[in-house]
């Protein structure tokens, strides 16, 4: 009874409530996790060698590893680091694609050299971009961030690049114009709130692929360093004990991870279903 | 003051013939012409040039100087036909107003518009509305010569009278030369001093 009462109240509320609800919902997951993860201590990851390579039990649901560390605080712990670098890396990515679009602006031969800028870095794998950078930044957790970031802002400068050439076609900012103001004036006063959506929906959607590329480039050994609990580091190692039978090494710390960028993908679309104004209507 | 052009010619990239080929045209202070012309004969484009919101060949001279430097305000200001598209839609519309002059409040009052407009957004407004800020904003110490690119085309009987009442007796106060783009011969003589067509001044 109490629970048909439930899903009637969710099907009746309306789009804005429901996204709104999704929203917060997944974000409090998210910041759970990573509030999570400071708390872990070392000594919750210590060795216990008579409870190595436990399968999953309901003591330790994502069971332990060769030396008996429990595998869900370690996947955790990951995930908190993974969302951290993710967030670090896509601010990153952000600011070098404002800062390039903003650039674009100020002259025609600015605007053909970012564009050829962006068509560089889009040209290249963004894996060998975040392999070379990692390793001449000298890895870790800096190189990393960096890394990622550096190679993640060329789909976001192309939309910005696209927004402020047509914004600059209107008639409010030719009359701004005649009205005496600078042109930094109308940057920051015309354009920016025009982007400013483009701009927070392009960081989240950023958001997913650092994570991704952040555990790809772990889990290639170029990342973050080997005694930092990464799901990228954890991957790698379980793949040794593959063989052995201990699928549950893999399974679940790469479900986890899975789960996390999906979960990223959905605060985005909804998130853009409230902010975009040519989809206010769905 | 003198607004001047001076054989103006103007064709778009992708295309061979010439839309303005050398016109010429001058506005005094205080006067009041009409500039009548069929749609697509270049009217609106004559207006963007006459304002310097578009290049062409030929000048366009102020009191014998050529060209205003960048960054001042322009004493030729420029009026839209529709004024929605002249105003950024995140800015409520008491930053519309306040960004060319600081608006003193009689005349706020004398244009017609309510206070509480003044703390909205621009889509909640309607087009008459919305050119009375237009029109307000176009009216700084500073403008010396008007140009009002069909600016009531879109409006109703009693919302044009009210515009362009309020419009004529500014200018001639200030002194400002206004001209009056239309394609309404009726309106233009109603309100203006003196008439030209522009298929007679336009040599292409």
């Amino acid at each position: 009874m109490n629970k048909s009462k439930n899903t009637y109240y969710f099907k009746k509320m309306n789009l804005r409530t429901k996204t709104l609800l999704i929203i917060s919902l997944t974000a409090l997951i998210l910041i759970a996790i990573v509030i999570n993860s400071f708390f872990i201590e070392a000594s919750s990851l210590t060795t216990n060698f008579p409870m190595r390579n436990m399968p999953p039990s309901f003591e330790h649901i994502f069971g332990t590893d060769w030396m008996g560390r429990d595998m869900f605080t370690r996947t955790l712990k990951g995930l908190g680091l993974s969302i951290q670098v993710g967030a670090f890396a896509s601010i990153v990515s952000t600011i070098i694609a404002v800062i390039l679009t903003f650039v674009s602006r100020l002259n025609k031969y600015l605007d053909s050299f970012v564009n050829w800028l962006i068509d560089l870095f889009a040209s290249i794998p963004h894996l060998l971009v975040i392999i070379l950078v990692s390793i001449s930044l000298g890895g870790g957790l800096f190189g990393v961030i960096i890394a990622v970031g550096v190679s993640h802002w060329t789909s976001l400068t192309r939309v910005l690049r696209a927004e402020i050439k047509q914004i600059n076609t209107f008639e409010y900012i030719a009359l701004s114009k005649s009205f005496g103001k600078s042109n930094l004036w109308i940057t920051g006063k015309h354009f920016l709130p025009l982007v400013l959506t483009q701009i927070i929906l392009g960081t989240i959607l950023i958001f997913p692929h650092a994570i991704m590329h952040e555990a790809s480039v772990t889990f290639l050994g170029f990342g973050l360093s080997p005694h930092e609990p990464a799901i990228g580091i954890i991957l790698s190692e379980s793949m040794k004990y593959l063989a052995t039978g201990a699928w549950w090494l893999a399974f679940f710390p790469g479900l986890s991870l899975l789960l996390i960028i999906l979960i990223f993908d959905l605060i985005g679309d909804n998130l853009r279903k409230l902010l975009d104004p040519t989809k206010a209507h769905e | 003051m003198i607004l001047k052009g001076e054989n103006i010619s103007f064709k778009y990239p992708s295309s061979d013939n010439y839309l303005i080929k050398d016109l010429n045209i001058s506005l005094k202070s205080s006067e009041i012409k009409g500039l009548v012309g069929d749609s697509g004969s270049g009217k609106s484009t004559l207006c963007k040039i006459l304002a310097g919101f578009k290049k062409s060949e030929g000048e366009v001279i102020i009191d014998g100087v050529k060209k205003t430097k960048k960054n001042i305000f322009n004493p030729v200001q420029l009026i839209f036909q529709h004024p929605e598209l002249t105003m950024n839609p995140k800015w409520k519309m008491k930053d519309v107003l306040k960004e060319s002059w600081d608006v003193d409040h009689d005349l706020i009052k004398e244009f017609g518009i309510q206070e509480s407009w003044l703390n909205r957004w621009p889509n909640e407004l309607s087009g008459g509305e919305l050119q009375r800020f237009a029109v307000l904003r176009a009216l700084s110490p500073k403008t010396k010569f008007l140009i009002c690119d069909e600016i009531t085309t879109m409006l109703d009987a009693v919302t044009q009278v009210q515009i362009w009442e309020l419009v004529t007796k500014i200018a001639k106060e200030r002194n400002i030369g206004l001209l009056v783009v239309s394609h309404d011969k009726d309106l233009v003589k109603r309100i203006c001093d003196d008439v030209i067509y522009l298929e007679e001044i336009n040599n292409n």
